[in-house]
């Protein structure tokens, strides 16, 4: 069974996920992890079968659906180069506008040098691309201590955390106050 | 200016140790060249024509001399013996291993500085006013809001990979000094009627392949709400930007593609959703950043000072340099200085290390310690003692810092060209050079009176052609470097975008062909008219006319 990083650890993968959008079959076996098109197409007969998750691509217009996927068990989102940024996006109005609580995994090209950032956009699941080596991706979750930012992970701003502990933050010097 | 805390300091820690890791798989074949490229990006690291090059940020253009010795050393030890100050108000070195940079960030975050995001397609480093807190102009310091604009881009998880890189001004004066309007987002700092500071913001500008100027999407924004706001607008342009096409990819092209007012309503409803929310900045907050500014202590001396008077009158070379290098401090009886960057025959921007430590030097003894770098690509003292300037100028002229030609036709802001850049088509540092040979008559050029020539080596546009009054882009025939002329653009309040004059010339001719353009200017300019301001009221035609008259 393929393996993946969730809620920071190394574990087994019991999804399986249907890339493709075609009319053919999905798999017999649960859980499935379909294309947004096949939930849009299939919506009540998926809802029916139960452990069912939808993974959207970049370019998705799945907002009117939000409601619908924010009660699904999974949601994954696609990135086809690391590089595509969209997806941060996705995954923080999922988390803090829908509230969706399920698992939020990222598929596809997902590296070690983007877990960081992406933990703090909401994802807890990170299918590592195949030909990496998940301890090493697992060290990625690690490279910073914090953030300045509010975002999905830190609800806080790091001001905000600054100001009610007022001992560990800068005071200005006087010889380099200007 | 703002000092690091527990905090800042250990995400820098943790940044350095990231990118040694990165530079390690990627040196060891883990990571590939692509895979590399925008982490190498981030921490401001090309790989260009000759060498690796190295862009240091400088926050809103401000150093202490403990930070400008460091670049000094930084230059020695690792380059060449100087560095390059660019339009962005950040540092270049041109010479670095791709080895050692992992190392040169350790010593730079010392002396808190770092490469963060100094490329690549993120929010790069903010941008401001060269004169704020000194200005007489100024309604309100931009700089405790530029830290806090610096503390939310740095690592903003959501907004490392945009559709293309990002670039935001702020600007909190009268006259607007940081070029707000053709920047992604421009942000005015001001005060409403009843006298509360708030930002009016403008997205859109941009120069590059298809300037524009900024739209203004919002008259007034409750300062509590900045960071919600830009979250908003980042937001927008992170989903919806194009991202087929590297040239489309800008957010003038979205904000022009779908509107500025559909673009601002789309804002206005995603800041609506989380206006009040937990990055709404607290007064506490701006008031603890606004303690790192406080003014320094400036002495109380009365009126101007009679030495001072007096060598203005007997000295005609500290006149020329008063009159042009030397800008009205807010405290009347201090003065902030320019240093020139742009002797002729030094490519523009350029220092070396031994004049970045004798400036880190005349910093300490004149100026508490401050050094800011403007985006014309020069370096400003900012509190210096009127008293102080004659002795201030006697320095500078022995460095070769003290040419009078601020904001006058040798004054060029220029990138670093195809001597050095891999993305340009042309050469640009010889076209500022022999454009400055041209012009050597001091009189002349104070006679012209304040006169832009920007020259970029290609469409990027990192010399900010399009807003020179008079533009020099480099461009490619079949293989060979060409100029192309425009007139007519200005940076500041009244920011508009030069026009083309026509096809394109060889190197050797754009001395005589500026000379033309200003001798059109000299011979038809009202009392009082700026270049500009006769190319706007007689139109591009008589310029086209004089410069390709035919030979007689």
């Amino acid at each position: 069974m393929p393996r993946l990083i969730k809620d920071g650890a190394i574990v087994e993968d019991r999804w399986t996920l249907v890339r493709e959008t075609g009319p053919g079959t999905l798999p017999a076996e649960l859980p499935l992890i379909v294309p947004l098109a096949s939930w849009n197409a299939q919506r009540d007969a998926l809802r029916a079968r139960g452990e069912v998750g939808v993974w959207l691509p970049p370019e998705a217009d799945w907002e009117p659906l939000a409601s619908d996927l924010a009660r699904l068990p999974l949601i994954a989102v696609d990135f086809p180069q690391f590089s595509d940024g969209r997806g941060y996006s996705t995954g923080r109005l999922l988390r803090e506008k829908y509230r969706f609580g399920g698992e939020l995994r990222a598929i596809g090209d997902v590296l070690r040098d983007q877990l960081f950032y992406l933990r703090q956009c909401g994802f807890n699941a990170f299918a590592v691309r195949a030909d990496r080596d998940l301890e090493d991706a697992l060290r990625g979750l690690a490279d910073f201590s914090d953030s300045y930012q509010a975002s999905a992970a830190t609800p806080l701003p790091l001001f905000r955390r600054r100001l009610a502990a007022p001992q560990s933050r800068a005071s200005p010097a006087r010889e380099a106050r200007r | 200016m703002y000092r690091y805390d527990t905090y800042d300091h250990r995400f820098l820690a943790e940044r350095v140790a990231q990118f040694r890791d990165q530079t390690r798989r990627f040196l060891s074949g883990e990571l590939s060249e692509d895979e590399f490229r925008p982490l190498r990006l981030q921490n401001g690291l090309y790989i260009q024509k000759y060498a690796p090059m190295l862009r240091i940020a400088i926050p809103y253009g401000l150093l202490s001399s403990t930070q400008l010795r460091k670049l000094a050393h930084i230059g020695r030890k690792y380059d060449r013996g100087y560095g390059h100050f660019t339009t962005r108000q950040n540092v270049q070195f041109n010479w670095p291993r791709l080895e050692d940079v992992p190392d040169i960030l350790a010593e730079l975050a010392s002396v808190e500085m770092h490469a963060i995001q100094t490329s690549g397609n993120c929010i790069r480093n903010i941008t401001t006013d060269h004169f704020a807190g000194v200005a007489g102009d100024e309604i309100v310091d931009p700089r405790p809001y530029c830290e806090l604009l610096r503390q939310w881009s740095t690592f903003h998880p959501e907004f490392a990979y945009l559709p293309r890189k990002f670039k935001i001004a702020v600007c909190g004066s009268q006259t607007d000094r940081a070029a707000t309007q053709v920047h992604d987002i421009g942000v005015h700092a001001l005060k409403d009627a009843s006298g509360e500071v708030g930002f009016r913001v403008l997205v859109g500008g941009g120069l590059g392949r298809t300037p524009m100027i900024g739209h203004v999407i919002r008259e007034f924004l409750p300062r509590q709400e900045i960071l919600n706001y830009l979250d908003a607008i980042l937001r927008v342009y992170n989903r919806f930007g194009r991202r087929d096409n590297k040239h489309k990819a800008r957010i003038k092209i979205l904000v022009k593609e779908m509107t500025p007012e559909i673009f601002a309503r789309q804002v206005e409803s995603e800041w609506e959703r989380i206006k009040g929310g937990p990055a709404t900045v607290p007064d506490a907050e701006i008031a603890r950043l606004a303690e790192f500014y406080v003014p320094p202590p400036y002495e109380a001396l009365s009126g101007a000072d009679a030495a001072f008077r007096a060598a203005l009158a007997d000295n005609r070379g500290f006149g020329n340099w008063v009159r042009q290098n030397v800008f009205p401090h807010k405290v009347p009886s201090y003065a902030a200085v320019t240093v020139s960057l742009k002797k002729t025959g030094v490519p523009p921007g350029d220092a070396t290390s031994d004049q970045l430590d004798a400036l880190a030097d005349l910093a300490d003894a004149y100026s508490f310690g401050g050094v800011r770098v403007a985006h014309e690509q020069n370096l400003i003292f900012a509190d210096v003692k009127q008293a102080a300037l004659l002795a201030l100028w006697g320095e500078l002229k022995a460095l070769g810092f003290a040419t009078p030609n601020i904001g006058l036709l040798t004054d060029v802001i220029c990138c670093p060209g195809g001597d050095f850049c891999s993305l340009a088509n042309a050469k640009s540092i010889p076209i500022a050079e022999a454009i400055q040979r041209r012009f050597d008559d001091l009189d002349y050029l104070h006679d012209l009176g304040p006169l832009a020539v920007n020259i970029s080596g290609c469409m990027n546009a990192c010399g900010h052609h399009h807003v020179g009054n008079i533009g020099i882009l480099g461009v490619d025939k079949n293989g060979q470097e060409w100029y192309q002329v425009s007139i007519g653009g200005e940076q500041g309040a009244q920011a508009a975008l030069g026009r083309v004059i026509g096809p394109s010339f060889a190197a050797a001719a754009i001395p005589e062909v500026v000379a033309g353009l200003i001798e059109v200017y000299v011979e038809r300019r009202h009392e009082d008219e700026q270049f500009s301001d006769t190319v706007h009221r007689l139109g591009i035609e008589p310029f086209r006319q004089r410069v390709y008259a035919p030979a007689h």
